[in-house]
């Protein structure tokens, strides 16, 4: 039997498609594939589709500069190729970032996000006051963030409480949060914290814990989020609990970028 | 250039409505101008919500064509939901365009597309959100001139204070004049009556303002006279004689959100030959002309590579009647399985060749198969000049069945004139009697499910002008519901009743749209106050206030009966009459006549009966009949 042949496409989602909903970006993406005359499989029956599957849906709002989707394709010339059809047919604010094949074995892109890297900043006006500098609420004071991000990260618990459809749920985003500090360069805060399916962690959820900390509430629409980058894991070594991450894309033997 | 993310409505309003895609414009294939170098800015309305709007075909034919103008940058503007109107109003955020993010208050023209009455309240929404003066008298050079399209414009005077200009008939053909002319004016620092008067002396243009209307005792028009010498008293409409050299969207707009239209559509042709005299498409949009298979098997392959829509629909009256339509189908379903794309049947003709076709596109199990006898009784069926017979849908039926179809839907009328009960329990008997050919054709071990599913729907029929129907008296709110009553019992009498099911329209609608569509311009007050007593969305049952209506007739001391359940004398005047869109009065009349006489009319493609329509010298008029 002839290989299966699936690409790993990484994607930016910038400016004014911030406000498109995952549905609609997956849509957006068949509508694209389409017009760019790719050779992408499809299922079978009256109403045939596209094999494709994304990572990790970003909510509505938030940008990102690396979005994943794995589509099964019947040819494939060469990646640069798809990546230029693609672009040519895109909108701006929608770039392809890399293209890579990937390995037989991989997981899709769906079940194997391990985590994400997030650039958090805040709307002007709307900086808490435990991180804000002086007595504004519009720029953040980078040693007031330091010393309130080591003060989160020092508790062995942070608990949260989840508003589900039925009822709260309580988790503890302790064990999600893999890397949080002070972004000099970008004046940001950087978070890097649990993507997965079974213990995905919003970088809300971990502002809206150190305000509680500090007593405080962060105003509503207060934040803006950037995803920088999605990782899968390596396959755990010997004597390793998790296997390494790395950024979703290079699980692919070959890619662009 | 402009910043390409900048967007009208701040963050906090986007993410606090529902469905901000509505508003944030972006799409692939919008388009985007240098301002710089543009001279005319042309703002394109569907005063309804986003996903309605973005589906209407006439307005992407003008984004279209205005926007292969070199001076001219057309962009859109729907109706802003519920949600976002009220926040719109308490910060006072006028109302934008969508490709551009900026005011629609600083186009230069706001056309607005009116496809249904029951949008009328919708306009004014616009118009006020965009804070432009609802009225035209009001309105000054500070503001863009209000122009409304589409076929309500057929009988634009109770809607005439609230626009500067009507365009009557199809777009294509005028426009072109009106941006010149507007551009001279401007020059010359014409007023905007100057403007408006000229503009009035264009073919198909017509300036509401420059008209008086005079009227009788009893209510009904006296005369309607224009206010300066050299404007024409009948305005007639404007069409395109050969379609194949025709603007036409190559490049749709391509929505982020799932609209109600999510597919290229292929407009085969204009017109229909067929004359129900219900029917006001049938009449406005005559002769039929036909696009070239060749230039829609060329619009089809390019429409789709343009979008990456994954679905094609044809689109017209009464696609049946395209003269080439097995081989246009043939085409397209060889081009469309190659490349995973659905084809949407539009309502066919049940017969061998649509049944072969559909079964090769649709998953019959799941799909229904449609019939619109339109009136339940033959009787009924000559007098409205529905051409179609009980064998002829219960054979059609027959075959669908063996063919595996077990669905069907029944689309008919309540209140065609002279409508008796007889009329409309035929409309169970027939329903029973498909049932009874589902269960004669179909042997028991073959049955899926074991039944047919048939489902019954009646609207109400509301008389419209321009058809041999608007000199009828329309039901009342009570006579409806009486007949919708008439007709749930004749149904629930079948022996096959439990394979029927039936639904049926609210009445106060229909009262409410047989009023607007042949009313005049003492409505215009009522239009405008029932806006200011909130009424918007009227189109939208959950929005529709009937009693805010009715209050709103009777503050201002307008008697809706008057323009509904009356009969009208022959030679009453129209508040329409001034338009002339081809087919003659007298023609009309006569079909009146007929139809009281129960007399069948032959449609154009048997016969031509001199309706008047010929006189534009184009289409089927002028084709060999055989
Ligand atoms: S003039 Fe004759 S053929 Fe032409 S539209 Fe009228 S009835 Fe039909």
């Amino acid at each position: 039997m002839e290989r299966a042949l699936f690409i790993r496409v990484k994607f930016t989602k910038t400016g004014a498609i911030r406000y498109i909903g995952h549905l609609d970006v997956m849509r957006y993406f068949q509508k694209c594939i389409r017009r760019a005359e790719i050779d992408v499989a499809y299922t079978g029956g009256f109403s045939p589709h596209q094999i494709m599957t994304f990572a990790s849906p970003l909510s509505v709002g938030l940008e990102s500069q690396a979005e994943y989707m794995d589509l099964k394709l019947n040819s494939l010339t060469s990646l640069q190729e798809i990546a230029d059809a693609l672009n040519a047919v895109s909108v701006p604010e929608i770039r392809i970032a890399d293209v890579g094949l990937l390995p037989e074995n991989a997981g899709n892109a769906m079940a194997s996000v391990a985590a994400a890297d997030y650039a958090v900043e805040f709307r002007t006006g709307k900086v808490p006051a435990c991180l804000a500098e002086g007595s504004g609420q519009s720029a953040l004071d980078p040693d007031k963030c330091r010393a309130v991000i080591d003060k989160l990260l020092a508790r062995t618990e942070i608990p949260y409480t989840k508003v589900l459809k039925k009822g709260e749920r309580i988790l503890d985003l302790r064990p999600g949060i893999l890397d949080f500090h002070f972004d000099e360069e970008r004046c940001a805060l950087f978070l890097r914290c649990d993507a997965s399916s079974a213990g995905n962690i919003k970088p809300i959820q971990v502002l809206e814990s150190i305000c509680a900390m500090e007593g405080e509430t962060l105003a509503q629409y207060a934040l803006l989020v950037t995803r920088l980058e999605m990782y899968t894991r390596k396959p755990a070594a010997e004597g390793e609990e998790n296997g390494e991450l790395i950024p979703m894309i290079g699980i692919c033997e070959e890619h662009l970028a | 250039m402009m910043k390409t993310d900048f967007l009208a409505l701040p963050d906090e309003i986007l993410l606090s409505i529902d469905k901000p895609e509505r508003y944030i414009g972006h799409e692939v294939n919008a388009v985007v101008k240098d301002l710089s170098k543009v001279q005319v800015r042309f703002a394109m309305c569907f005063p309804d919500v986003y996903e309605i709007g973005m589906s209407h075909l006439g307005i992407q034919i003008l984004y279209d064509m205005f926007n292969s103008f070199e001076d001219t940058w057309c962009e859109r503007v729907y109706s802003p939901w519920t949600d976002l109107d009220q926040v719109m109003r308490e910060k006072k955020i006028p109302l934008f365009a969508l490709e551009s993010q900026s005011p629609v208050k600083d186009f230069d023209f706001l056309g607005i597309t009116i496809q249904y009455e029951m949008c009328y309240t919708n306009i004014l929404q616009v118009l006020d959100l965009s804070q432009i003066p609802l009225e035209s008298k009001d309105r000054t050079w500070d503001v863009p001139i209000v122009i409304g399209g589409g076929p309500c414009t057929y009988n634009p005077e109770p809607i005439a204070d609230f626009f500067d200009l009507f365009y009557i008939g199809e777009g294509e053909t005028q426009y072109r004049a009106l941006l010149d002319l507007y551009k001279e004016c401007r020059a010359k620092g014409e007023s905007r009556e100057g403007f408006l008067r000229k503009a009035g002396c264009l073919p198909g243009i017509y300036a509401p303002s420059l008209y008086d209307v005079t009227y009788n005792r009893d209510g009904t028009i006296a005369s309607f006279d224009p206010r300066y010498p050299e404007m024409p008293r009948k305005i007639r409409k404007e069409i395109v004689g050969a379609l194949d050299d025709t603007y036409y969207p190559m490049k749709p707009v391509v929505p982020y959100i799932k609209c109600t239209q999510d597919r290229v559509v292929l407009e085969i042709m204009r017109g229909c030959i067929r004359g129900c005299r219900f029917c006001q498409a049938g009449e406005l949009y005559r002769p039929v002309r036909q696009r070239s298979v060749e230039t829609l098997k060329r619009y089809a392959m390019e429409m789709l590579k343009n979008t990456g829509h994954e679905e094609i629909s044809l689109s017209s009256l009464s696609s049946s009647d395209y003269t080439h339509l097995p081989e246009l189908l043939d085409y397209l379903l060889e081009e469309c399985s190659k490349r995973h794309i659905n084809i949407s049947l539009p309502s066919l003709r049940i017969d061998a060749f649509s049944l072969d076709v559909m079964s090769k596109v649709q998953d019959v199990k799941k799909t229904s198969l449609t019939f619109a006898p339109e009136a339940g009784s033959q009787r009924l069926r000559d007098v409205i000049n529905k051409g179609l017979s009980e064998e002829v849908i219960l054979s059609g039926a027959r075959e669908a069945f063996e063919g595996g179809w077990t669905r069907v839907k029944l689309y008919f009328m309540l209140g065609h004139p002279g409508e008796t009960d007889e009329d409309i329990v035929g409309i169970g008997d027939l329903a029973n009697k498909i049932a009874a050919e589902f269960f004669d054709a179909v042997p028991k071990e073959k049955r899926v499910n074991g039944r047919v599913q048939i489902v019954v729907s009646t609207s109400f029929f509301v008389p419209k002008p321009f058809t041999a129907f608007q000199w009828a008296p329309q039901c009342s709110k009570e006579q409806f519901i009486e007949k919708a009553y008439t007709c749930r019992q004749g149904i629930a009498s079948q022996l096959n009743q439990k394979s029927i099911k039936y639904n049926w329209h609210e009445a106060d609608v229909s009262v409410l749209e047989g009023v607007l569509a042949r009313g005049d311009r003492r409505l215009c007050k009522v239009i405008r106050r029932a806006y200011e007593k909130g009424c918007f969305y009227d189109a939208w049952s959950e929005y529709y206030h009937h009693d805010r209506w009715m209050e709103s007739f009777a503050e201002c001391g307008v008697d809706p009966d008057f323009y509904t359940v009356r009969e009208r004398p022959d030679d009453e005047i129209f508040p329409w009459d001034f338009i002339d869109c081809g087919v003659s009065r007298k023609f009309l009349l006569q079909e009146w006549h007929n139809a009281k006489e129960g007399k069948v009319t032959d449609n154009c493609a048997e016969k031509c009966s001199g309706c008047g329509a010929a006189s534009f010298g184009v289409g089927i008029c002028f084709a060999s009949r055989s």
